[in-house]
C-alpha cells in the first residue's frame, strides 16, 4: 500500500469516526447537520478540499466538551494550550495522541544522541502546553526521567510588543541559568529547548561538556544560516541536532537528517496519516504551491480524539519533494506568515 | 565574472554566510556585490574570544604599527586589493566607480574623502602625538615610563573597538585608524550602502602588514549592531540627535552625532561681509553638505537678509551632475526615501511663520531634483528670524543652512552645542567669551572653513583616552 493509499484509508476511518453518532462529538455532528455528511462526500483526501477552513477561534470560543468524541464521554481529558498568544486561548482537548506522536518520535532519534535511560532537561515552554508532558513522555519511552525549567511565551512576547527588551533579555537569561545550574549538578545528556535559549545556555557553560549529546529543538523559526550557526558554532559538530515543527494543534513533524545538498536548509515531514502539512497558494488555497517554492502552510489532523480540517496556519514555508523515509511532501525554512512583509513578534522563544 | 562577494571577517579570516544582500547601483538597481550577513550570536562569540585579536596586535610595537599605518595609507590610495573572497581585486577607480554608484557621491567627493582617509594613515604620528600631548609610544608598549619627567602607567580600556558604521561619508573611517596603532582591534559593522571603505581599509592595512586578527567585519542587523555596542569595552556611536542621547553620559561610549556646526560673526567684522560669502558657502556645501563639520547655521549681528541672499545666490545654482563630472557640488541620495524625507521636513517647517527658503527664488527647479535615476537635493539656504524657529538649529544630509541675524551679545547663548564653530571677529573680549564657552568642540578663530580639520588635534573626542587610561605607578 503506497502512502497515499495509507492516508486515503486511515481518513476514510476517521471520516467514519468523527461524523458518526455514536463515536463522533457534538461539535462535528452539528457541523454535519448543516453543511453536508462527509461520509458520504469525502473518499479520498482530494476530497478534503470540499471542507471549508477550520476555524481556530472555534477552539477558544466553545467549550471544550463539544469537542469530545462520544466514544471518550465520561473519561478526563487533558486540556492543552497554544503557545504565545494572549487573551483567552485557543485549547486542544486529548487523551492518548500527545503519546503516540513522541512515541514515534521516539524511534527518529538515536541513542548516541539521547542514550536510553540517560535524564533529559526541557527548557521551554510548559505550563498548560502540550509540550510539557510530551517531552517527558518521550524520556520516559526512553527510559529516563525529565528535568523542567518554565518559559512563559505568553509573557515574553508581551514584553516584545511593549519594546521592553531589556526585561525580555532578562528573562531569556534568567530562564538559561537556571538551566545551567541543573547541568552544572545533575547528569544530563538529553535537552529539548528553542533554538534562542540554546544559544543563550552555550553562552553560559560548554554544553558538550557538561554531558549533553543531543538537542531537540523546535519553536520558532529557523533559517538556513541559523541552523548553520547552531551546528557549527553552539553544538561545534558534536552533538546531534533535532529541529522539528509542530503545535499543539498538529503534534510534531520531525525534520530529515541534513545532508551537505541542503545547505542547512531544514525540511519537515508530517506525521502522515494522522496529519497531513499541505503548503498552498495563499490566494488560492485548494491549490498547492509548486516545489521549492513559497507558500502558506495549511494542517489537516486526523485522529480519533481530534479532527481538524484545512487549518491555515500562521505559517509559511517551502514545499518540498518527498525524502525517504517520508512518502509525502515537506515544509521547509518554515517562518511566520508574512514574515518578508511585516515584522513578526517571535521574540526569545 | 562573478558577482563579487564580501564575507564577513572574523578576525580577519573569511566567512561567507548563507544569508546575503545585495548592493545596488543607487540610480539603476544594478547589483553591483553581494555582503554576506550575519546574526547576533556570531557576534557575541567572536568579541567573547577577542583577547587573542589584542595579542596579535601587542606583538607589534606602536612605532611599527605607525609605520604600517603609512603603508596602508598609501595602499589605500594607489593599489589594487583583494575585494572580497571570490578572486576579484579593486583597484583605486573601481572603487571610486563603485562607491559613488552605492552611495551617490559623485567621484570628486569620493577622491577627496580618499585622501582624507590616507591622510589620517599618513600623519598617524601626528595624529597620536595630538592624541596622547607627545607621550613617547613606548610607554603604550612597556605600560609604562615617564613624560614630562613624570612616571606614567597607561592601561587599555578595552579589548575591542565596536563600530556601527554610517553610510553618509567615507571619510568618516579616518575616526577609528587611530586604534590599530593603538593596538585595539576593531569591530566594524559597516553601513549598508558603504560596506566599501572599511573593507578597502582593512585590505590595505594586511596588505601592510597588520595581523589580519585585528579586523572584524560583521553586516549584520539591527540586533547583531546592538551587540556590537554592547559588548566592545569601547564603541563609537553614530546617529542623529535621538541615538546619541540615550549613549552620550555613559563613558563606554564616544558619540558622533549632528554636528550642528556654524559660522559665527563678531560686530566688528560683519561690514565686511561680501568677503565672508565664499568661506561660508564653502562650509555649507563642501563635501555635499553630508559632513557634521559642514555649517548648518550662519549666526550674524546684522545683514541677515543680505547674507542669506548672497548664500541662496550662490549655492542656489547649484544642479545635480553626473558622478563623473570634476564639477559636481552635490550627492546623490542611496535611499530616496531619505531625501524625501529631508525635503518634506524642511517644507513643514517653512510652513511655520518666521522662516523663508531664500533659495527657492534661485534655483532651476524644486529642491528635490532626479538626474539619470538619481535623486538628489538642490542646496537651501533658510532666511529664520529667530534661533527659536524649527529650521534655525537643524542639520541634513545635504548643504543646508539657515541664516539668524542675533546681536553678538546673545550669539553665545543661543547657538547650542556646536561641534565646529568658526568665529570670525578679532574682538579680543568676544574670542575671550567664545573661549570660554563650553558649547564648542572644535573653535577656528578667523577665516577657516568648518570642514578644515588638524591632524595634531581630535575635532571630536579623543581616541587615545578613550582606548587608554592613566594609572599612578611605582616601579621598585
Amino acid at each position: 500500500m503506497t502512502a497515499s493509499e495509507k492516508l486515503d484509508a486511515h481518513l476514510l476511518e476517521t471520516i467514519q469516526w468523527h461524523f458518526s453518532p455514536e463515536t463522533g462529538c457534538p461539535f462535528w455532528l452539528e457541523w454535519m447537520s448543516k453543511n453536508f455528511d462527509p461520509k458520504t462526500e469525502i473518499k479520498t483526501f482530494a476530497d478534503m478540499k470540499k471542507f471549508p477552513h477550520f476555524q481556530d477561534e472555534w477552539l477558544r470560543d466553545l467549550q471544550p466538551e463539544v469537542w469530545v468524541p462520544a466514544a471518550y464521554k465520561g473519561r478526563p481529558f487533558n486540556i492543552f494550550e497554544t503557545g504565545g498568544t494572549t487573551g483567552m486561548p485557543k485549547q486542544r482537548i486529548g487523551w492518548e495522541d500527545y503519546k503516540t506522536d513522541y512515541s514515534e518520535f521516539s524511534t527518529k532519534i538515536s541513542d548516541e544522541h539521547f542514550p536510553k535511560g540517560g535524564a533529559w532537561l526541557m527548557m521551554g515552554p510548559t505550563g498548560p502546553r502540550r509540550l510539557r508532558l510530551a517531552i517527558e513522555h518521550l524520556a520516559n519511552v526512553r527510559g529516563s526521567s525529565c528535568y523542567f525549567i518554565d518559559l512563559d511565551p505568553r509573557f515574553v512576547k508581551k514584553l516584545i510588543t511593549n519594546k521592553q527588551f531589556d526585561v525580555a533579555k532578562q528573562y531569556m537569561e534568567h530562564v538559561a541559568d537556571q538551566a545551567a545550574v541543573i547541568l552544572k549538578n545533575r547528569k544530563v545528556s538529553g535537552l529539548f529547548t528553542t533554538p534562542k535559549l540554546l544559544e543563550a545556555l552555550s553562552e553560559k557553560l560548554d554544553i558538550h561538556a557538561a554531558g549533553i549529546r543531543g538537542v531537540f529543538c523546535g519553536g520558532t523559526t529557523m533559517l538556513p544560516q541559523y541552523v548553520r550557526f547552531i551546528v557549527e558554532e553552539v553544538l561545534e559538530n558534536k552533538i546531534g541536532f533535532y529541529p522539528t515543527y509542530g503545535n499543539t494543534l498538529m503534534g510534531l513533524a520531525a525534520s530529515v537528517p541534513l545532508t551537505p545538498e541542503d545547505n542547512y536548509s531544514i525540511t519537515y515531514y508530517a506525521p502522515q496519516p494522522r496529519a497531513v502539512l499541505r503548503v498552498v497558494n495563499p490566494e488560492k488555497t485548494e491549490d498547492t504551491v509548486d516545489y521549492d517554492t513559497w507558500g502558506r502552510v495549511e494542517l489537516t489532523t486526523l485522529t480519533k480524539e481530534f479532527f481538524m480540517p484545512r487549518f491555515l496556519e500562521r505559517d509559511e514555508a517551502l514545499r518540498r519533494h518527498p525524502r525517504a523515509p517520508y512518502e509525502w511532501d515537506g515544509v521547509a525554512e518554515v517562518r511566520p506568515f508574512g514574515a518578508m512583509e511585516n515584522k513578526i513578534v517571535e521574540g526569545v522563544y | 565574472m562573478s558577482l563579487p562577494h564580501l564575507p564577513v571577517l572574523r578576525k580577519g579570516v573569511p566567512y561567507e554566510s548563507l544569508d546575503k544582500i545585495e548592493v545596488k547601483d543607487h540610480r539603476t538597481g544594478e547589483v553591483l556585490a553581494t555582503v554576506s550577513q550575519v546574526n547576533a550570536g556570531i557576534i557575541r562569540r567572536d568579541i567573547s574570544r577577542i583577547g587573542d585579536a589584542r595579542a596579535a596586535l601587542k606583538k607589534f610595537t606602536c612605532e611599527q604599527l605607525i609605520e604600517i599605518s603609512k603603508k596602508a595609507g598609501e595602499l589605500f590610495l594607489t593599489a589594487e586589493l583583494p575585494f572580497g573572497d571570490k578572486g576579484h581585486t579593486q583597484t583605486p577607480q573601481q572603487y571610486i566607480e563603485t562607491l559613488s554608484r552605492t552611495s551617490g557621491l559623485p567621484h570628486v567627493m569620493v577622491k577627496m574623502n580618499m585622501a582624507k582617509v590616507n591622510d589620517a594613515l599618513a600623519n598617524m604620528r601626528t595624529v597620536l602625538n595630538g592624541l596622547t600631548r607627545g607621550l613617547d609610544l613606548s610607554v603604550i608598549d612597556i605600560g609604562f615610563g615617564e613624560q614630562a619627567g613624570c612616571p606614567v602607567s597607561y592601561y587599555p580600556t578595552t579589548n575591542c573597538l565596536g563600530l556601527v558604521m554610517p553610510s553618509n561619508s567615507p571619510a568618516v573611517n579616518s575616526l577609528w585608524l587611530p586604534a590599530i596603532a593603538l593596538k585595539t582591534p576593531v569591530i566594524i559593522k559597516p553601513g549598508r550602502e558603504e560596506p566599501w571603505t572599511p573593507y578597502r581599509l582593512i585590505q590595505a592595512f594586511i596588505a601592510a602588514g597588520a595581523p589580519k586578527e585585528a579586523f572584524g567585519f560583521y553586516p549584520t542587523d539591527h540586533e547583531g549592531s546592538g551587540e556590537v555596542m554592547k559588548l566592545s569595552g569601547r564603541a563609537l556611536i553614530f546617529g542623529d540627535a535621538n541615538t546619541v542621547a540615550q549613549y552620550k553620559d555613559n563613558p563606554k561610549f564616544e558619540c558622533h552625532g549632528p554636528g550642528f556646526s556654524k559660522i559665527i560673526v563678531g560686530d566688528d567684522e560683519i561690514e565686511r561681509w561680501p568677503e565672508l560669502i565664499d568661506l561660508m558657502a564653502l562650509s555649507i556645501s563642501a563635501n555635499g553638505g553630508r559632513s557634521c563639520i559642514n555649517a548648518s547655521a550662519i549666526v550674524v549681528p546684522k545683514y541677515g537678509d543680505e547674507i542669506a541672499d548672497a548664500l541662496a545666490k550662490k549655492l542656489g545654482a547649484f544642479d545635480p551632475l553626473p558622478p563623473t563630472d570634476e564639477n559636481a557640488k552635490l550627492s546623490g541620495f542611496a535611499n530616496a526615501k531619505m531625501a524625501e524625507f529631508i525635503d518634506s521636513a524642511i517644507e513643514a517647517g517653512l510652513k511655520e511663520p518666521g522662516a523663508e527658503d531664500v533659495t527657492a527664488k534661485y534655483r532651476n527647479g524644486p529642491r528635490k531634483a532626479e538626474l539619470d535615476g538619481g535623486v538628489y537635493l538642490r542646496p537651501t539656504i533658510v532666511r529664520c528670524d529667530s534661533f527659536n524657529h524649527t529650521l534655525a538649529n537643524k542639520e541634513y544630509l545635504c548643504p543646508y543652512a539657515s541664516v539668524v541675524q542675533v546681536p553678538q551679545s546673545e550669539i553665545l547663548s543661543k547657538i547650542g552645542p556646536s561641534l565646529v564653530v568658526t568665529a570670525i571677529t578679532k574682538d579680543p573680549k568676544f574670542i575671550e567669551e567664545i573661549l570660554d564657552s563650553d558649547l564648542i568642540e572644535r573653535l577656528n578663530i578667523g577665516m577657516i572653513p568648518t570642514g578644515k580639520i588638524s591632524w595634531n588635534q581630535p575635532h571630536e573626542g579623543n581616541m587615545f583616552e578613550f582606548l587608554y587610561k592613566r594609572r599612578s605607578i611605582e616601579v621598585a
